[in-house]
């Protein structure tokens, strides 16, 4: 069947190029290896080597054309036996470098897609006045009440236990019908004990199950040298009392503009469209007490690093307080779990809808490197992207985390 | 003694205990009562269907009295009071056939006799006609009820000392009473007997009459009350009665002696905690009343307790719910939730009539609800006026912020059929909103419930 050739990125900074010259030409057959064009970017002039077999049945990006983002299609590799007949119009291939026209999406970034008709949420008046009072959303509530209606004690429950429910809680998710939350704990047998789910426990249940099992994930891993990074830090950091920035600071900030570089990575699926947001908003994941929160960086990509942290700080502060507004932790575009305080080397986080895509960082550590062709010590950070493979393809995956690697590498590119 | 076998087995048969028992067959389980005295307990027999018997004759008592106002006339208008005690008892004895035949239907055994706990799941039955026979089931439901309180130094003697029981059979209706305790049986009695046409004191020990009830409605009864050419002494002990020729003589304290011919004695009720075989079972009594969680559970494995034993409010309504929630619990029903004691109306038939649910005004500020409070008077309701009963209110206490209907307090004619209005309100969690959506139909005396909402929000319409 026929394969996409893809706008490469040639180094960790690259975000576009110019297809400079067209190698093999339409109906060429091609080896994996063969150069099939040259393209040049801001620093040189690299070549595009074909990674499958096959003849080159279009040629999608003429030659001299200027300012091809990386991961666009340039040209379709067709099959023995077919031809280019059998290639879908281009318009089917994901991912031309417009974005597709987005479903008005109300409030910008955050954007909940509206729920589907026919989901009906059962709950008493009072229940949805106080719900909407609390910032709760009645969706992420499972009822007590005559046929699982939420009622009145299931809000106070909710607020009583999880007064910051965690993660941007998706309007439209039509949940399965949550279990129900019998009154009592089943008996436990001997030797064990029944811990009561909180509301917030119940509620990651339902989203990380509702998440993995309708959200194809693929994972993408790169291992980040954060010696500069460390360097800057410490010298940002002896500069003033007013901050002390963290390396995960960093790394949202990082994070923040790899997505304003790959829009096509801070989106969410929904059946009718691809939602792009137009802003950076970048949800950290904060461990507390019975489970976690993501209090939202808005506009990371636009925030200084002290403002982020400051930011940050004070989250982190109110969340183990329970004190964070539900504005405060929903919404969202795209996700940062750290458990490098943890030690932990590297890990495969859950996506948590509606978003696309989150960030596992994993510990700083002394690990072996090459640099220059010899064995050298360098501070390493492995990074594992999540991506909903619905709206981020492998290519765009790589992308968003080239460019995060690049951003991390060289910290003050993060000024650029 | 052949010991039989149950799946559950209910220990008293009022409206608690027979309800459970027909709900337990209900769900599939094989049921047994038993009862030492008669079906339906007191309330039935001896509580609140006899008395509601006696008001009606009173209010037809009072209304002849009235006659002249609707444009009547009737020379030698008489009751007899053996006949009015008659058809009370006829009333009573005919709904306790009707639980028996219920029982029956439903196919629970019952057992005529006193039961007491044997151990093991066991109950063991005294029988009415001397036999004992021992049953077992895994799950027994403790339904004995509750009885008089009795004060240390003021002994009932079924003479001129009654309890609810004597002064529920009269031979005549006396000269004068006093009623001691102003509760709901207190007041009912009150009422009943000056109706009846005695002249009647009463006299509670807390500040204000009906002391469970909203500030305002004890104080809008005590008036009405006093209108009636009653004696109301809130505040007041009473420090001794003594007989004194053929009647009595009560010292009240503020207030001095007081002379009459009878005394009602209406100061609570206890639990029937005894010759329950509660000795060495984890079963815990405290103040009169078996202790018990949301589902009715003792502290006994399999043991349960329901209604007037498990403690307050006393009310048969209560009693049969406890009754089907811990049966339903037993029998593992989905979505059983612990009775809240704020859905819970409360009624007293006393003239003119007061019906409640949820909290009082001082009790919703106490519990730092930020309060809206509506009123509607009877004299602005079109149905009142016709109906001749212009005297009643309607309070409504919202919270301000969530529009809760946290409680509503009414006093008038028919009040107590219409509370459940708000009762459904309360259990399906209406805000402001949904009662003011609400159409009351015209012209009932319900529009003041309408109305008294509408005004919590400044908005009513006929005042």
């Amino acid at each position: 069947m026929p394969t996409q050739i893809l706008m490469p990125a040639l180094s960790p900074t690259m975000t576009e190029g110019t297809l400079a010259r067209w190698l093999k030409g339409e109906g060429d057959a091609v080896e994996p290896g063969d150069i099939v064009a040259e393209v040049e970017t801001d620093k040189a002039t690299m070549e595009i080597e074909a990674v499958d077999e096959g003849v080159l049945g279009r040629i999608l990006v003429a030659e001299g054309t200027e300012g091809v983002e990386i991961n666009t299609p340039i040209a379709v590799l067709v099959g023995e036996g077919e031809s280019a007949a059998d290639i879908a119009e281009p318009a089917a291939f994901a991912a031309p470098a417009e974005a597709p026209a987005a479903a008005p999406a109300p409030g910008g970034n955050g954007a909940s897609p509206a729920p589907k008709p026919g989901e009906r949420i059962f709950a008493s008046p009072l229940a949805r006045r106080m719900a909407a009072q609390a910032g709760l959303e009645l969706a992420s509530l499972s009822g007590s009440g005559p046929r699982g209606r939420i009622v009145k004690r299931d809000i106070e429950a909710a607020l009583a236990k999880a007064p910051a429910a965690p993660a941007p809680e998706p309007a439209a998710a039509p949940s399965p019908p949550a279990p129900r939350a019998s009154e009592a704990p089943p008996a436990p047998e001997s030797g064990t004990v029944a811990v009561p789910n909180t509301g917030m426990r119940k509620t990651i249940a339902r989203r990380l199950a509702e998440s993995k099992q309708t959200i194809p994930h693929f994972y993408l891993t790169v291992d980040c040298d954060i010696d500069a990074l460390l360097k800057t830090r410490k010298e940002l950091n002896e500069r003033s009392d007013a901050y002390r920035l963290s390396v995960n600071d960093f790394v949202v900030k990082a994070a923040a503009l790899a997505l304003r570089k790959t829009p096509e990575a801070n989106a969410s699926w929904t059946d009718a469209a691809t939602l792009r947001y137009e802003r950076v908003d970048v949800a950290v994941a904060v461990a507390v007490e019975g489970g976690l929160v993501t209090p939202v960086v808005r506009d990371a990509d636009n925030k200084g690093l002290a403002e982020i942290s400051a930011e940050m700080a004070d989250f982190a502060a109110r969340a183990r307080d329970g004190k964070l507004k539900p504005e405060e932790y929903r919404g969202g575009g795209f996700s940062v779990s750290n458990l490098g305080m943890y030690g932990i080397r590297e890990f495969a986080a859950v996506i948590s809808p509606p978003q696309a895509g989150i960030l596992a960082i994993g510990a700083g550590e002394k690990r072996p490197a090459v640099k220059d062709g010899a064995l050298a010590i360098a501070t390493m950070m492995s990074c594992t992207l999540s991506g909903d493979h619905r709206v981020i393809d492998g290519a765009i995956g790589a992308r968003f985390l080239a460019a995060f690697k690049g951003l991390v590498e060289d910290p003050l590119t993060m000024l650029l | 003694m052949a010991e039989t076998e149950f799946d559950l087995v209910v220990i008293g048969g009022g409206p608690g205990g027979y309800v459970a028992a027909i709900r337990a067959a209900q769900l599939g389980m094989r049921a047994a009562l038993v009862e030492r005295e008669h079906l339906g307990g007191i309330c039935l027999n001896w509580g609140c269907i006899p008395t509601k018997a006696l008001l009606r004759a009173s209010e037809i008592n009072h209304l002849l009295g009235e006659l002249d106002s609707f444009g009547f006339s009737a020379k030698e208008v008489s009751f007899d009071a053996e006949k009015v005690v008659a058809r009370s008892r006829a009333v009573a004895k005919r709904l306790s056939r009707g639980v028996g035949f219920l029982l029956k239907k439903n196919g629970v055994t019952v057992f005529d006799g006193a039961g007491r706990l044997a151990g093991g799941g066991a109950v063991a039955v005294a029988e009415k006609d001397g036999g004992t026979e021992e049953i077992a089931a895994p799950h027994i439901v403790l339904a004995t009820g509750a009885r008089p309180r009795a004060l240390p130094d003021i002994r009932p003697d079924g003479e001129r000392i009654w309890t609810y029981r004597e002064a529920m059979v009269p031979e005549a209706v006396p000269g004068s009473v006093l009623v001691i305790g102003a509760g709901a049986i207190g007041v009912e009695f009150a009422s009943f007997y000056r109706d009846m046409g005695a002249e009647v004191t009463l006299v509670e020990a807390l500040d204000r009459i009906l002391p469970v009830e909203d500030a305002e409605i004890s104080d809008f009864v005590q008036k009405a009350f006093e209108k009636q050419g009653m004696a109301v002494h809130a505040a007041t002990m009473v420090k001794s009665v003594e007989k004194r020729g053929a009647g009595l003589v009560a010292a009240l304290e503020p207030g001095g002696d007081v002379a009459v011919d009878k005394v009602i004695l209406a100061v609570g009720i206890v639990g029937n905690t005894e010759d329950l075989g509660l000795e060495g079972t984890a079963v815990r009594v405290e103040r009169g009343h078996v202790a018990v969680d949301g589902a009715m559970r003792t502290g006994e494995p399999g043991v349960y307790a329901i209604g007037d034993l498990a403690g307050p409010p006393w009310l048969a309504h209560k009693a049969s719910h406890e009754g089907v929630l811990c049966v339903e619990k037993i029998a593992g029903v989905e979505g059983v939730h612990p009775l809240d004691p704020r859905n819970i109306p409360g009624c007293t038939y006393c003239r003119p009539q007061v019906a409640s649910v949820g909290l009082t005004e001082a009790a919703a500020r106490e519990a730092g609800h930020d309060v809206k409070v509506g009123r509607f008077p009877f004299a602005g309701n079109g149905k009142a006026l016709a109906f001749g009963e212009p005297e009643g209110l309607v309070k409504t206490v919202f919270d301000a912020g969530t529009g809760e209907l946290l409680g509503a307090h009414m006093v008038g004619a028919e009040v107590t059929e219409l509370i459940q209005g708000y009762a459904v309100a309360r259990t399906l969690e209406g805000t402001e909103r949904d009662l003011m959506a609400t159409v009351f139909p015209h012209p009932t005396i319900s529009e003041t419930m309408h109305e008294s909402v509408l005004d919590a929000w400044g908005r009513a319409l006929h005042i």
